[in-house]
């Protein structure tokens, strides 16, 4: 090939020089705005029109998560069998008739909501929105099927309790919230025994059939989907949230003890580490600045956790720490697996990396990575219709409008050593910190 | 349909480029055909630790994440058993940032001895995270060396034992680099904002003068045909009694995989599939059952893998299984449900196409495979498998004589 001998006469490469960059701050970025429409019921509809594929996504957002449950495991329970049966359609036909059109119709289920999420080709749409109607208006709950659910569940909970780490997750949750609060409640295996077709049936008209709904759309969306939103869903009893009525808060009962060691299992060979303080929520203006100190603490790869205790000392596989995306209140999480032998070592210099927050401003270089892999994550991170609508979904559970994105562009932009340091000495002190291993 | 265009540089590096001005970032992702199976058996786990070494500083630059990271750029990779992969994902106006960091370490790593002895450390923890602190984390250790006898997928990717990582040397460590790690040896692929001509000149500038490496020719012992029914009894402290069942199938490139991949989705694929209808809701005799397939290149395994409901024999749970698979054996499955597992793989094949990261690596892959191409005509070869194909296929799969069996009992 011709073109290749011109490698021979291009002068000398340095390959020790790092090519020019486009810095983080000259980027501009903004979030794809949604269109929103309002069905005949009063439930409004989120559309994120975006895309080159032929594919979309529908959301069904309920207030049906486990803050609204009066008992354990109920909202989990329900969200699982929604579409275990309705009056016309067996657990088998419902399946099927999702898998033949090659559609995914995925429920979870969180602490305020729960969703029901179908991921389809465009062309199949038509077929699969009055099934997903029929779900939420009526579906049955069948005795065996609720049977089979609490057997397999109390099976899966005994796999799951021989991991750390999963047992970390659990115990740290309730330490910082309560075993009585819906964030820091779990699941013992009698609770499964409790759950009756009757609770299950109330709380699914209450949440879901005569429930509050918000619908999140998103995809190379057909240009007749609003009509069938509005054929399938514009009549039902579902309505759209009050204004005026405020989510459960139920009172956050943090633990008095702050240290834990577990022994799970005696012979485990690595301990899940968990340090953990309670933190304010979305609204609070420390929330998105201390997301950025969060990335230089142990936010990312590159972070200091990760580059002393993984890259530094081998103690681990990877480290992290995070916000928790709760929306009453967040919590401020470091998390890791280490050696049995490593983890009193790591947890000092976890402590350790805290001292220097506080006691040190952060170097302009170390900043302006942290900044620049924030702004790079975002922007990766709009790529597509379904980021986007996650984006937005998140903005408006939590509340908050358009302008909490734009400001939190603007805090990673423009953030100072002083302001991080300040902010370390207020929420990275060892002593506001829960500490737990379980091995 | 996925456009690309592919040129090669005169040093054997294979270039693929798709253009896609829909997305601000571009993706830079670096394939090397040298995966687990290439491994010494008295050195197994090297490919994956190596892959942790790439990130540990080249010859002329000293870290790989804070230039990376100051471009806006997020990076990670990963190995099979197969080959390497290695991707960055960055803003396009910063793509040159990429192939500094990607050529530099393809011309040749810094060798630390510090980087080395810490991420021996990393993966002797990953190892323990992911196949020791967990139940049933060794099933595959076990499964992999009763359903292959001579072929190297015989060991896990992380390697066959903690000892293997503890004892890599330095000198092993640049044995691998220049007998894989060479232009010869490595697919290029290019994706997202940017076009072509930028891509050749960048890959001339970057990439042209990196020794060619002499091309690795790959002569791994094959596994023969099995023609024998395989068990193992293992015991363990877990709570569930589980049975897990594998059958050998075809390569990654032959018609036969098709198949197996399509009666995989009939078997375990969601809700609707026959093992969760039959066995879990109708029978109630397992909690959780599931059938996949490894994948591999080479012929790899179909896998049904179920953790039983306390009380329930194994031999009955094995015995019910056996009879759906005598099932798919004795007549062909309905058209409707052909259909639907055809349709399943579509979407599939159609959401997984939505990121460009994806896009990127699938290139990668299909070129490592022979035929950058495929990736177009993959749907067309899942839409003209037949009913017929689908019985023929589970008789030869599901002969009791291909079968690899694993009782996994609870220790009580």
């Amino acid at each position: 090939m011709s073109m290749g001998m011109s490698v021979q006469t291009k002068a000398f490469l340095d390959r020790t020089i790092a090519p020019p960059i486009k810095d983080a701050i000259e980027f501009d970025l903004s979030l794809p705005p949604y269109r929103r429409q309002t069905l005949s019921n009063g439930v409004e509809v989120y559309a994120i029109d975006l895309g080159n594929v032929e594919a979309m996504m529908v959301s069904w957002i309920f207030n049906a998560g486990n803050s609204w449950e009066s008992k354990k495991g109920v909202a989990a329970a329900v969200s699982h069998l929604l579409k275990n049966g309705t009056s016309t359609r067996s657990a088998f036909a419902i399946n099927e008739h999702f898998e033949y059109y090659g559609a995914w119709l995925n429920r979870s289920s969180h602490h305020e909501t729960a969703d029901v999420t179908l991921h389809c080709l465009n062309k199949h749409v038509g077929e699969l929105l009055p099934v997903v109607a029929e779900l939420i208006t009526d579906s049955i709950f069948p005795q065996e099927e609720l049977d089979i659910y609490k057997k397999n569940a109390q099976q899966r909970l005994q796999v799951s309790l021989k991991k750390s780490d999963f047992v970390a997750a659990r115990l740290i949750d309730a330490y910082l919230y309560g075993p009585a609060h819906p964030y820091g409640v779990y699941m013992e295996q009698e609770d499964y025994q409790q759950l009756q077709r009757d609770d299950l049936v109330a709380f699914y008209k209450q949440q879901y059939l005569g429930g509050a709904c918000r619908i999140l759309v998103a995809g190379k969306l057909p240009a007749d989907i609003l009509d069938r939103l509005e054929a399938s869903f514009g009549r039902l009893a579902i309505h759209a949230p009050a204004k005026d009525i405020a989510l459960p808060a139920p009172a956050i009962v943090p633990a008095t003890q702050k240290k834990y060691n577990i022994v799970n299992d005696p012979n485990g060979v690595q301990g899940s580490i968990r340090i953990a303080r309670n933190f304010p929520n979305r609204h609070h203006p420390d929330f998105q600045k201390v997301q950025v100190l969060n990335n230089v603490f142990g936010g990312f790869f590159g972070s200091r956790l990760m580059a002393n205790i993984r890259e530094e000392k081998g103690y681990t596989y990877g480290i992290y720490s995070y916000l928790v995306n709760n929306i009453q209140q967040s919590a401020l999480v470091i998390s890791t697996e280490a050696g049995k032998e490593v983890c009193a070592p790591a947890i000092a210099e976890v402590y350790k990396e805290m001292d220097l927050l506080r006691e040190e401003l952060i170097d302009e270089e170390e900043l302006q990575m942290a900044r620049n892999f924030a702004i790079g994550t975002i922007l990766g991170d709009l790529d597509g219709p379904f980021h986007v609508a996650s984006r937005w979904k998140n903005i408006l559970l939590n509340g908050l409008d358009g302008r909490y994105f734009d400001e939190g562009v603007r805090i990673i932009k423009t953030i100072g050593p002083e302001e991080l340091r300040e902010l370390a000495r207020k929420y990275l002190r060892p002593e506001d910190f829960f500490e737990l291993v379980v091995v | 349909m996925i456009k690309y265009d592919r040129f090669e540089l005169p040093n054997g590096l294979r270039v693929l480029v798709h253009e896609d001005a829909s997305t601000p970032m571009v993706v830079v992702n670096v394939l090397y055909d040298v995966g687990a199976r290439d491994e010494d058996p008295k050195k197994t786990g090297f490919a994956h630790l190596f892959e942790h070494l790439m990130f540990g500083g080249s010859v002329n630059i000293e870290d790989f994440e804070t230039p990376l990271q100051l471009a806006g750029g997020e990076n990670n990779a990963y190995t099979t058993n197969d080959f390497t992969n290695y991707y960055i994902q960055l803003p396009a106006e910063n793509i040159e940032t990429a192939f500094w960091l990607e050529s530099d370490r393809m011309l040749s790593l810094a060798f630390s001895e510090k980087s080395l002895e810490v991420q021996r450390k990393v993966v002797m923890e990953e190892f323990k995270e992911h196949y020791i602190n967990k139940p049933y984390g060794d099933v595959w250790f076990k499964m992999r060396e009763l359903a292959y006898k001579q072929h190297p997928y015989r060991w896990m990717t992380i390697g066959s034992t903690l000892s293997h990582i503890e004892e890599a040397q330095l000198k092993d460590v640049k044995e691998f680099f220049f007998k894989y790690y060479r232009p010869a040896n490595a697919i290029l692929v290019v994706a997202g904002k940017v076009t072509t001509a930028q891509v050749r000149e960048l890959a001339e500038k970057w990439f042209g003068d990196i020794p060619a490496g002499v091309k690795y020719e790959r002569r791994l012992p094959q596994e023969p045909p099995q023609h024998e029914a395989r068990k193992l009894v293992v015991k363990a402290a877990v709570p569930l009694d589980a049975l897990y069942k594998c059958y050998p199938m075809s390569a990654r490139t032959e018609p036969g995989y098709y198949v197996a991949d399509l009666l995989t989705e009939v078997l375990g694929g969601g809700g609707s599939s026959r093992l969760h209808q039959r066995l879990i809701k109708e029978k109630k005799l397992f909690s959780q059952i599931e059938c996949y397939h490894t994948g591999s290149n080479d012929p790899g395994l179909v896998v049904i893998e179920g953790k039983l409901i306390k009380g329930v024999s194994m031999e009955e749970a094995d015995k019910a299984v056996e009879e759906e698979l005598e099932k798919l054996k004795a007549e062909p499955i309905s058209e409707k449900e052909l259909a639907k597992v055809k349709n399943k793989t579509e979407s599939a094949i159609v959401f997984e196409d939505m990121s460009v990261m994806n896009r990127a690596n699938s290139l990668a892959i299909y070129e490592l495979l022979g035929d950058v191409n495929m990736m177009n005509t993959e749907l067309e070869r899942y839409r003209a498998v037949t009913a017929e194909e689908m019985l023929a296929t589970s008789r030869r799969l599901f002969d009791p004589l291909n079968s690899n069996t694993l009782y996994y009992y609870s220790e009580k």
